[in-house]
């Protein structure tokens, strides 16, 4: 099967959704859009299971903290095996209250994915079958990849700043 | 029985089920994972993985180097096969500056990468065979990593993390010794895996404790994300140097072996295959360098490409770039970028945010172990004790990359 | 003429019909040469140790050939790779399940000090709960530096006091790292 253009799935898409997809931009030849977080199951089993081009596989799902939007992003990567394409799905949640549906009903592969963003994160997806810390250790008590935290613990005495030029 | 919790203790004494605690040190298992699972005698009723144990931060910390401190970082993922994951953050990078490669360079990345994917495997299908009971194989087979480690140091003067390669190309080019090892490789390891394979492809005990074992759907397989040698294995030719050639593998004609149960006999004998195959790609890559003008070892790209000491210490212009790469002044677009390599177990992705600052803004690995690692447990479910030990060895899950 | 080559005797006085020399030195020369590595490979440098074990390098020719993953068993904890603070409860109990005497060797940058990891999530080095013997740089070392920190270990062994254990000040040193 020949591959599918971006253009294809954005006539389709847009068929479909009209003005709940937004933001479509093309980085690198990658479709990327954007939607509401209420709408996102609605819009990833549509690409799942439309029949013209599926997106049969969801390579990744990971999240993005913009402290100055006050934001954070989840991104949802999928692709299409047959059609050889690859779309990435964006959606902005608030940073106080960032909840989603979870995907894991479609993709026994999101569990653990959730798993890690809310990990890193603190995104709470509903409906998740098992939402527990994956990585870090449970009473961590910060979701780490928030750009507030540090890379390096805090608790460490042995470390002066003098001896770093800060 | 409910999957959230894991099980630690049974105090309950009418309970016929066992609980056993698998690792994380457990000799069986090579890594750090923990299983709690419940037996019923030497049947697995169900299981609770639970991961993490060297967790390292690799998100945290790529978000505090610049691009070109992030290449040891991917040495240490899967650091069976490190230089896949150090072309791979490269070819990421390289995307997002737009730099066009050479196909010489691309060649010689090619030779490294397939060579990084017969050490990746030889791991994995020895210690398959040492979980069956034939350790010989194992002692046997794991001396040719040693040659391909040998092969390293004269490509990039380390072993096993080996930090090869710069963003724009390699740091120098192959010498005349690198070039004969790998010839003598070509010779030398043939042989030695014709002999693996006749050791156990029709050897009774191990078809017998690996076929049929730990079956696999298609639909199965793709839901939980598999990809790699596993999905293969199934029989989806999903493979990324087809899909989406990256380092001018479609200039290379070489096979993608397919299986169809997605059994353990099926991984092994695909990875064994796929052995094969890197060694033609190998040879083909030796010829076609052949071909190309000699001594180009990466893109002419002074701007990104971090000049050699020598170059800096007798050089002006060299100087000037150098301090400028490493304070981070170099002139990267404002974008996000994907890519995706076909790193030893499956598909390894790069998921880049730059914002035009000296680090990236956000940088995702797409880690397969991690994801291929999730059906584990659930898969243990009625199976024996010793098969789903054979099944964690089958689906090589490399700590490193497994909790980043 | 056998090949095989057998360690030379320790220092003692002989005779005609007797060698005598202090049971210290006996033991230790007997110990160093069976030691029952425990390798508690994490990441990276578990496959340098893989290396090591190996029939190019080949490991058992120092006595160290039976591995022990049993930490009742073991003589000699070799931690290799990243420990993570998850983690390190879980070394410290191992630790604790070895009987005396007993050694300890961090393989790696980051089982030494942490290494590149200077993160939330990772140990900065062994000692921070476990007394070390011997440190081996290198990230991973190579097989010969891992060889090269046994034995260092094993020359600990071969010169131990037979009453160290018993010492006031190795109670205190373990006391340091709250090990009754």
């Amino acid at each position: 099967m020949a591959k599918a253009t971006n253009t294809e799935i954005i006539d389709l898409l847009g068929e479909k959704f009209g003005e709940q997809l937004f933001d479509v931009t093309e980085p690198y030849g990658l479709l990327t859009f954007s939607t509401h977080k209420d709408k996102v199951i609605t819009v990833l089993s549509f690409l799942k299971e439309n029949g013209k081009i599926d997106f049969n596989f969801l390579t990744d799902i990971t999240a993005v903290h913009y402290p100055e939007k006050n934001q954070i992003a989840v991104v949802y990567h999928l692709h299409s095996m047959v059609s050889g394409v690859r779309v990435r799905l964006k959606v902005f949640l608030n940073e106080n209250h960032p909840t989603i549906p979870t995907a894991s009903t479609l993709w026994n592969s999101a569990n653990w994915m959730e798993r890690e963003t809310y990990d890193f994160f603190g995104v709470k997806f509903e409906g998740h079958p098992d939402l527990r810390r994956i990585l870090n250790m449970d009473d961590l008590g910060v979701h780490p990849m928030l750009k507030q935290y540090p890379l390096e613990d805090p608790n460490r005495v042995d470390k002066k700043d003098e001896y770093f030029g800060r | 029985m409910k999957h959230n919790q894991p099980v630690y203790t049974d105090n309950d004494p009418q309970n016929e089920l066992v609980t056993l605690n698998l690792g994380p040190t457990h000799p069986a298992t090579h890594g750090v994972f923990q299983n709690v699972l419940q037996l019923d005698g030497e049947r697995i009723v169900s299981g609770v993985s639970t991961i993490g144990y060297i967790h390292r931060a690799f998100e945290k910390i790529a978000e505090h180097r610049p691009f070109y401190q992030i290449t040891p970082l991917t040495d240490r993922l899967n650091y069976c096969s490190s230089p896949i994951n150090n072309m791979g953050w490269h070819m990421t990078v390289e995307k997002l500056l737009n730099i066009q490669i050479p196909k010489r360079v691309d060649y010689l990345r090619v030779i490294i990468m397939e060579l990084a994917r017969i050490s990746d495997h030889i791991i994995c299908n020895t210690i398959i065979a040492q979980d069956t009971g034939a350790t010989t194989t194992f002692l046997y087979l794991f001396q040719f990593r040693e040659h391909i480690y040998e092969i390293y140091e004269e490509v990039c003067g380390a072993r096993l993390t080996t930090n090869v390669g710069r963003i724009g190309g390699l740091e120098r080019d192959f010498n005349e010794i690198a070039f004969a090892k790998i010839n003598k490789f070509l010779k030398e390891f043939p042989i030695a895996l014709r002999e693996f394979e006749s050791l156990l492809n029709r050897n009774r005990i191990f078809i017998d404790r690996t076929a049929g074992v730990a079956e696999v759907t298609q639909e199965n397989a793709l839901s939980f994300g598999w990809t790699g040698p596993l999905l293969r294995a199934t029989g989806v030719d999903y493979d990324v140097r087809i899909s989406e050639p990256y380092s001018s593998y479609q200039d290379f004609d070489f096979e993608i072996p397919v299986g169809t149960s997605g059994d353990i006999y099926d991984r092994f004998l695909v990875r064994n295959e796929e052995m094969w195959q890197s060694l033609r790609i190998i040879e083909q890559a030796l010829d076609k360098i052949k071909l190309e003008p000699k001594g180009i070892f990466h893109a002419d790209v002074p701007e990104f490409y971090l000049p050699g000491k020598e170059e800096v210490y007798n050089n002006m212009e060299a100087l000037i770039y150098h301090f400028k790469i490493v304070m981070g002044e170099i002139d990267a677009p404002k974008a996000e970028v994907y890519h995706a390599v076909e790193g030893g177990n499956g598909e390894l992705g790069f998921y880049l945010i730059n914002d035009g600052g000296r680090t990236p803004y956000r940088l995702h690995f797409r880690r397969p172990s991690f994801i291929n690692y999730s059906m584990f447990a659930k898969m243990s479910e009625g199976m024996l004790l010793s098969d789903a030990i054979i099944n964690m060895s089958s689906m090589n899950i490399i700590a490193g990359e497994l909790d980043a | 003429m056998s090949e095989i080559n057998i360690v030379d005797a320790p220092p003692g006085i002989e005779g005609s019909g007797f060698f005598a020399t202090s049971l210290d030195k006996v033991i230790g020369l007997a110990r160093s040469h069976s030691l029952w590595p425990l390798p508690f490979a994490t990441s990276c440098c578990g496959i340098e140790f893989m290396a090591t074990m190996g029939s190019h390098y080949d490991f058992g020719r120092f006595g160290a050939e039976r591995l022990s993953f049993s930490p009742r068993q073991a003589d000699l904890l070799m931690v290799m790779g990243t420990i993570a603070k998850k983690m390190s409860p879980v070394l410290k109990q191992v630790y604790l399940q070895m009987a005396e005497p007993r050694w300890v060797i961090a393989v790696g940058a980051c089982a030494s000090s942490g290494g590149i990891f200077d993160t939330y999530s990772v140990l900065q080095g062994i000692d921070e709960i476990i007394p070390v013997d011997v440190y081996v740089p290198g990230c991973p070392p190579r097989p010969e530096a891992i060889l090269d920190g046994f034995g260092k270990i094993q020359e600990l062994v071969k010169n131990e006091s037979g009453r160290k254990r018993y010492s006031d000040q190795y109670k205190q040193m373990l006391a340091s790292y709250g090990i009754e």
